[in-house]
């Protein structure tokens, strides 16, 4: 059975403060090997990380180009200083690449002219998806916790006006944003005087409750779940929905095999359990959930199909 | 001086009533449904309960506030548009909306009644401000309790509607409308259902050995208490974690602290702020008349030129601490 | 009234053997005739509680000899006094000094600041007490009053005496 062959991975901007070598070694390694279609790139979580990577921003996005990738700068979830206003306001008067846009501030200064919606601007239903298409959106990533039966409504929607539409379907999920940054006060400092202690935590700072349980991760000002979003067995079906593009969130495993296991199902190389057990085994220590898609507690796992909708 | 309105919560018909005696310029409320960010059991207002609130308030001079502060999931939308034609119907003063869709809807449809933006709708910078108040014709925005004083004055003189901050009550942590952590551990959204740790899925578990009581949110063990120390409801931003480097358990993300303003006021009011908001739609009228009648006299003190003398609201702040928060000093960050 | 802060409940009077059975039937017919009226006069209540209405809750002021429990369903009213070696199995369990329940009775003090000083110990359903609470926060006025005014001035005495026996300068030792 063939999987709609419309459906694009895509790699999420990296969520953590990985140095400038790993990254630069990140995106080379991806234009050569990874069969992804599209690349986030840019800093969405903190502008204190943004002067580490952004001057290598033309160079790597030239190389995803030339590697034939399509190539997306996303932007700043939470806009408030005055170094982040003018972020955002720089962004929104590039031309070329496409641009995510996170926040409202960018909405503002963008005025109409083409863009991405990512998940940070909460496009939860066909209302909004609407209103952002009649503002300039091309192309809408949904937000992680939708459960499926609106991702269906959501997906013909958008499709209906022409949009892109993008659901993360492995990796952490972004679960809460806060103007205090979390690494810094587990560390005893603060935003302001953090030196960058985030860098530490390549997959984010685990956390556990006082009976031993891992529950959560912390991203800097982020908090993620602590298990790997997985929806490989239901990339069919979500592709059947009319979601054109699938995004894969950068953790601290090879994402090159991770993009290969999503790859070969599209292409119908495997069946989706043999993918799936590939991915486990790459993953297997952080936990593989699909509560959120499924309607249900997001760290759980729901095997099985699931009810035609 | 700008007008300074009290805007106070009302959780049920009788807690309306009382925060309209104790002098409430304004107050805000729901429906039994998930439009609106406190669905909490057993709390807020039939489509009959609204009717009869907006007339009781209306007579005695006090405004209604329809908070729709939740973003519908695709499919479910007409839930919203329904609540904001009743609410139109009953003659209330303004919706208090986050989602742009919602926001879209009543502009189009009510133009009429005014539009607020909900801390869920998370504009924090001018530019995000104007964004709402230039393509959805908000009137006023309710600031996120982020802001510093300075923050705030600078932002008064770039923004074209009135200002809302909060002014008591429970210290919101994350960016409002932008956490998914109860429904990662719960399944229930705070952003769609509108409920935040809910009870459905709280235990406490006391061990009868030591006295020590956990308090559990569908299994996960959010908190633990000796049998000194002061018990909490298992929010998931206000538990004790364990880190790698931090086995003891810690607060990963905040103490169970409270805002009180109370002493700011005279600032606030003169760096621009309009309106100040009271918290506590899920609190008892006890509450309600003891927050708002302090605030009521404090306030007309301040107009009035007097000295303004806050009774002592310890007792009523979760986990019994006090903050000034973020307003004083960037040191919170 | 003043909460003390971190107090420990005091421990249980014995809610068993003869004295405990006859306390509980002879403030039995009080009991049904007060939850019958409040029942009555406040329907908004039971539509708050929800499916709550069929919940046993056991309210247990630690003073008394008995503890009290009630099932709110509208259709079969259920309020009653019940020696503590006979207590129903409870979908939730509210404790506390009786000063403590009379004042969370009528929204006189904030069930949030009691729970968290520790005065209040809440078990068995969360959500079941969370709508018992919010139900009983929508209504005006004085419910306790109310049940009292039912029986007149002595109905009227008797709560003032209660109020005064079980006031925290009447506790044995002192509760500081």
């Amino acid at each position: 059975m063939a999987v709609t062959d419309m459906e694009k991975l895509t790699l999420g901007p990296i969520a953590y403060h990985w140095s400038r070598d790993e990254r630069r070694d990140f995106y080379a390694r991806v234009a050569d090997e990874a069969p992804v279609d599209e690349v986030y790139l840019g800093e969405v979580i903190c502008s204190k990380r943004a002067p580490f990577h952004e001057a290598d921003l033309p160079a790597t996005i030239d190389r995803l180009e030339r590697a034939g990738k399509t190539v997306i700068v996303s932007s700043l979830a939470e806009v408030m200083l005055a170094r982040e206003r003018k972020a955002t306001a720089d962004l929104a008067g590039m031309d070329s690449p496409e641009i995510e846009l996170n926040n409202a501030a960018g909405l503002f200064a963008r005025e109409k002219r083409p863009h991405r919606v990512g998940p940070f601007l909460n496009a939860y239903n066909e209302a909004t998806i609407a209103w952002m298409a009649g503002q300039g959106a091309t192309h809408v990533t949904l937000p992680v916790e939708l459960p499926r039966e609106a991702v269906n409504v959501a997906a013909k929607a958008a499709r209906d006006l022409g949009l892109g539409v993008e659901l993360q379907v492995f990796g952490r999920a972004p679960l809460a944003v806060s103007a205090r940054c979390y690494h810094a006060r587990a560390h005893g400092r603060t935003k302001d005087n953090c030196q960058f202690v985030c860098e530490n935590d390549p997959d984010g700072m685990p956390l556990s409750t006082r009976d031993g349980d891992p529950i959560l991760r912390v991203n800097g000002i982020q908090t993620q779940s602590e298990s790997y979003v997985d929806l490989l067995p239901e990339i069919e079906e979500i592709g059947a929905m009319g979601v054109s593009h699938l995004r894969l969130m950068p953790q601290a495993v090879d994402m090159v095999e991770v993009a290969w296991a999503f790859r070969d199902v599209l292409d119908g190389a495997c069946s989706a359990e043999e993918a799936d057990s590939r991915l486990r085994a790459m993953c297997g220590s952080a936990g593989l959930s699909n509560g959120f898609y499924f309607g249900t507690a997001g760290y759980r796992r729901i095997e099985g199909a699931a009810p035609a909708l | 001086m700008s007008l300074a309105e009290l805007i106070c919560p009302a959780g049920t018909p009788a807690a309306l009533r009382t925060a309209v005696d104790a002098g409430a310029d304004a107050v805000y409320c729901g429906f039994q449904d998930a439009t609106n960010a406190r669905n909490f059991p057993g709390l807020n207002f039939t489509p009959e309960e609204l009717e009869a609130a907006v007339a009781y308030a209306h007579a005695r001079g006090t405004k209604v506030l329809l908070a729709l502060n939740t973003y519908p999931p695709a499919g479910k939308v007409d839930l919203w548009r329904h609540a904001a034609d009743t609410g139109a119907r009953f003659g209330v003063d303004a919706f208090i909306v986050a989602d742009m869709g919602v926001a879209d809807y009543i502009a189009r449809t009510h133009p009429g009644v005014r539009l607020h933006l909900s801390v869920q709708a998370a504009a924090s910078s001018p530019e995000a401000i104007r964004y709402y108040v230039e393509n959805f014709g908000v009137k006023r925005v309710v600031l996120p309790r982020i802001l510093t004083i300075p923050e705030i004055r600078k932002i008064r003189q770039d923004i074209p509607c009135e200002i809302e901050t909060f002014i008591f009550g429970n210290h919101g942590l994350m960016v409002e409308g932008r956490c998914s952590l109860t429904n990662y551990l719960t399944g229930q959204s705070t952003n769609m259902d509108g409920v935040c740790s809910p009870a459905s899925d709280v235990e406490y578990i006391r061990d009868e050995a030591t006295g020590e009581m956990s308090s559990c949110l569908n299994g996960f063990t959010i908190d633990r208490f000796g049998p000194e120390e002061k018990a909490g409801y298992p929010t998931i931003c206000k538990g004790r974690y364990t880190a790698p480097h931090r086995p003891e358990g810690y607060y990963a993300f905040e103490e169970p602290v409270s805002l009180n303003l109370s002493r700011l006021l005279p600032e606030l009011i003169d760096a621009g702020v309009h309106a100040f908001k009271i918290e506590g739609r899920q609190r008892s009228k006890a509450y309600v008349r003891s927050v708002v009648s302090s605030f009521r006299r404090a306030v007309d003190d301040i107009r009035a030129g007097r000295t303004a003398n806050i009774e002592d609201l310890v007792a009523l702040t979760e986990g019994q601490k006090q903050t000034q928060g973020a307003f004083e000093t960037k040191k919170w960050r | 009234m003043t909460i003390d802060h971190g107090a420990v409940l005091p421990p249980r009077p014995p809610g068993a053997g003869a004295f405990a059975r006859l306390a509980a039937t002879l403030v039995q017919p009080i009991l049904g005739r007060v939850v019958r009226r409040v029942a009555a006069r406040h329907a908004s209540l039971f539509a708050r509680l929800g499916p709550h209405q069929g919940t046993d809750f056991v309210i247990d002021p630690v003073e008394f000899p008995f503890a009290l429990h009630l099932r709110p369903d509208p259709k079969a009213l259920l309020f009653r006094a019940v020696p503590r070696d006979a207590l129903p199995v409870a979908g939730a369990t509210i404790r506390g000094r009786f000063l403590m329940l009379l004042e969370l009775l009528d929204s006189e003090e904030d069930g949030d600041a009691a729970f968290f000083s520790r005065d209040l110990e809440i078990t068995g359903d969360t959500e079941a007490v969370v709508r018992l609470r919010n139900a009983l926060d929508d209504v005006d006025g004085s419910i306790a009053e109310e049940a009292a005014a039912m029986f007149g001035p002595p109905g009227r005495a008797i709560l003032g005496h209660l109020r005064r026996k079980y006031s925290d300068d009447a506790m044995p030792g002192g509760e500081r």
